[in-house]
């Protein structure tokens, strides 16, 4: 039986914005009245371009920001940070992974520190405890206990991105949303980390939230996926369903801007090409 | 004649752990109206190979090569100040980060006059004419509004438009994008590659597309260089490293596409890795990305 981890019902979230002495403030919906749900295990991925509220969407999901209105579950427990504040245990059970593992990592801190922190935060175990914690999340996620002592910058982009993701993993959390995680990544290192995302996912049995605006990568990882554009989610069904029949404009946009590299199309274009 | 011709390029950083090669032996050449791509992978190269070819590296860059000639005029030779006349508006280059790629303090109009001021030495009338020309030609609305309008007013897609008005306000004969599309999402990444194409097309300019992405280079080049770690692993066509890849890297970067997954696994480097060719020279470099 299929336990649903996130549940979101008609969540809306404004910014207000500006007013000075003659101006009028504005009100930004970055988020019109979305609703989701996801499944223990599985993954949800949220597209669209920037400007469109997947990372406002993110940040309400993580318990970051609060909706303005809607309803949240988490673990079927109605969550509002705005009214009742946040729980050292919601916070557990919540985690998110940031795009740029560059930014997201305190220059002057060492890894072992890093991974130790949440712990140290959240849970009252002693310094030896969260030692050996971060020594095995490391090994879980391709790296070695001679890491333990190194600052971020001796790290490469890939590794990097396997930090922030072992720091996220820290607190055994049910649910990860992923907030762009490859797109600053190359190629192969992309592929290194998704097959570490799908491995920690069988491991741990977790939910993923997935958010990209790259839909090979998409295609690749998600269950489900939810299409947003100005703050609407235009399009929500099955990964074959969207790919295979998208029903929405902006949806077919998306798939007609994004490059394909097989030889049919090159075939195709260069054709076009001699022609012109 | 090629428009830019490379022979045995190398280039060298000094580093306190010794010489780092950062290009090693690169042969490069493109003709008049040629979309080439370079591919490779962050650290193999590609983008410190165009610096150098632009004279844009920093002092601890040691460059050398038996030829570097643009449109048959050697730039090994030329001072300086000669080269500078060349640079910016024969051969001129576009950037990965739009918006940190432009001065923040002045206005989108002035960054393109500037250019024009100093290449072209037109007067303040025919300056700003031509912007607002570079600005309709690349596709911004309200040029003349525009012109006035600072960096951060703009979004990342406009100020990559800015770029490419300010990199071909000299019509120059060679443009060379570094990695134009990265920071840009994929409906914005297809206007600005048709844009980018259809400025070649139009004015018969060389085009060198610096990039990681293989769908980028399935859409836009002809004959594509595919570079690891300095070194030039392949070159071929553009059909043909898609359809028969010669080098293992060109295969396996080929497989490590996410479209191209075969089960639950994608296939990484790593999966098929291989040993560059050993060198004497590039000993130190094949260690990897991490100390």
């Amino acid at each position: 039986m299929s336990v649903t981890v996130l549940e979101g019902k008609n969540i809306v979230r404004d910014y207000h914005v500006g007013g000075g002495l003659f101006r009028p403030s504005r009100t930004v919906h970055a988020v019109k009245g979305v609703s989701f749900s996801v499944d223990k295990g599985k993954t949800l991925a949220i597209v669209g371009e920037s400007g469109c509220g997947k990372s406002t969407l993110a940040r309400i999901i993580t318990l970051i920001d609060p909706a303005t209105s809607g309803e949240l579950f988490i673990d079927g427990n109605k969550v509002d940070i705005a009214k009742d504040g946040l729980t050292k245990e919601m916070r557990r059970k919540v985690q998110i992974v940031f795009q740029n593992p560059y930014g997201s990592l305190n220059p002057r801190q060492k890894i072992g520190d890093v991974l130790g922190e949440p712990l140290l935060i959240n849970t009252d175990k002693p310094a030896a405890e969260r030692r050996d914690l971060a020594m095995k999340m490391l090994k879980k996620v391709g790296l070695g206990p001679e890491h333990y002592n190194r600052y971020p910058h001796m790290f490469s982009g890939g590794q990097r991105q396997r930090i922030a993701i072992a720091r996220a993993l820290m607190l055994n959390p049910s649910l990860l949303v992923l907030d762009e995680p490859v797109s600053a990544l190359d190629l192969s290192v992309q592929a290194q980390v998704l097959n570490l995302l799908a491995d920690l996912q069988d491991e741990f049995k977790l939910t993923y939230v997935f958010i990209s605006h790259d839909l090979s990568v998409v295609r690749y990882i998600a269950d489900d996926v939810m299409v947003m554009y100005y703050g609407e989610a235009v399009e929500y069904g099955s990964r074959d369903e969207v790919f295979a029949d998208p029903k929405h404009s902006y949806t077919k946009t998306l798939f007609a801007a994004t490059p394909r590299a097989d030889v049919a199309s090159i075939k195709a274009r260069l054709a076009k090409k001699k022609a012109a | 004649m090629p428009l830019l011709e490379i022979k045995n390029l190398t280039v060298s950083f000094d580093t306190a752990a010794g010489p780092f090669m950062a290009v090693q032996g690169i042969d490069l050449s493109i003709e008049p109206r040629e979309v080439l791509a370079i591919v490779g992978e962050s650290g193999s190269g590609k983008s410190v190979a165009m610096l150098a070819v632009m004279g844009l590296l920093p002092n601890t860059a040691t460059v050398k090569a038996d030829r570097m000639a643009f449109d048959g005029i050697d730039l090994l030779e030329l001072s300086p100040s000669e080269r500078r006349k060349i640079v910016g508006k024969d051969i001129s280059m576009i950037f990965q980060e739009p918006i940190a790629s432009l001065n923040p303090c002045f206005t989108a109009g002035f960054q393109i006059e500037e250019v024009l001021r100093f290449h072209m030495g037109m007067d303040r009338a025919q300056r700003r004419a031509r912007a607002i020309e570079l600005m309709k030609l690349v596709g911004i609305a309200d040029p003349e509004e525009r012109l006035n309008s600072f960096p951060h007013q703009m979004s990342g897609g406009q100020c990559q438009r800015v770029m490419i008005a300010i990199a071909i306000a000299c019509n120059p004969k060679l443009l060379i994008a570094d990695e134009p599309t990265t920071a840009l999402d994929v409906t914005i990444q297809k206007q600005i590659l048709d844009l980018l194409v259809g400025l070649q097309a139009k004015y018969g300019m060389g085009l060198i597309m610096i990039t990681h992405n293989m769908g980028v280079v399935a859409e836009t080049a002809d004959r594509v260089i595919v570079q690891y770690k300095g070194r030039k692993m392949e070159e071929a066509d553009v059909l043909s490293l898609f359809e028969q890849p010669k080098s293992n890297y060109t295969r396996a970067l080929l497989s490590a596409l996410p479209e191209n997954a075969v089960g639950d696994r994608l296939p990484t480097i790593s999966d098929m890795l291989f040993e560059p060719a050993p060198s004497a020279a590039g000993a130190g470099t094949a260690t990897g990305a991490a100390p």
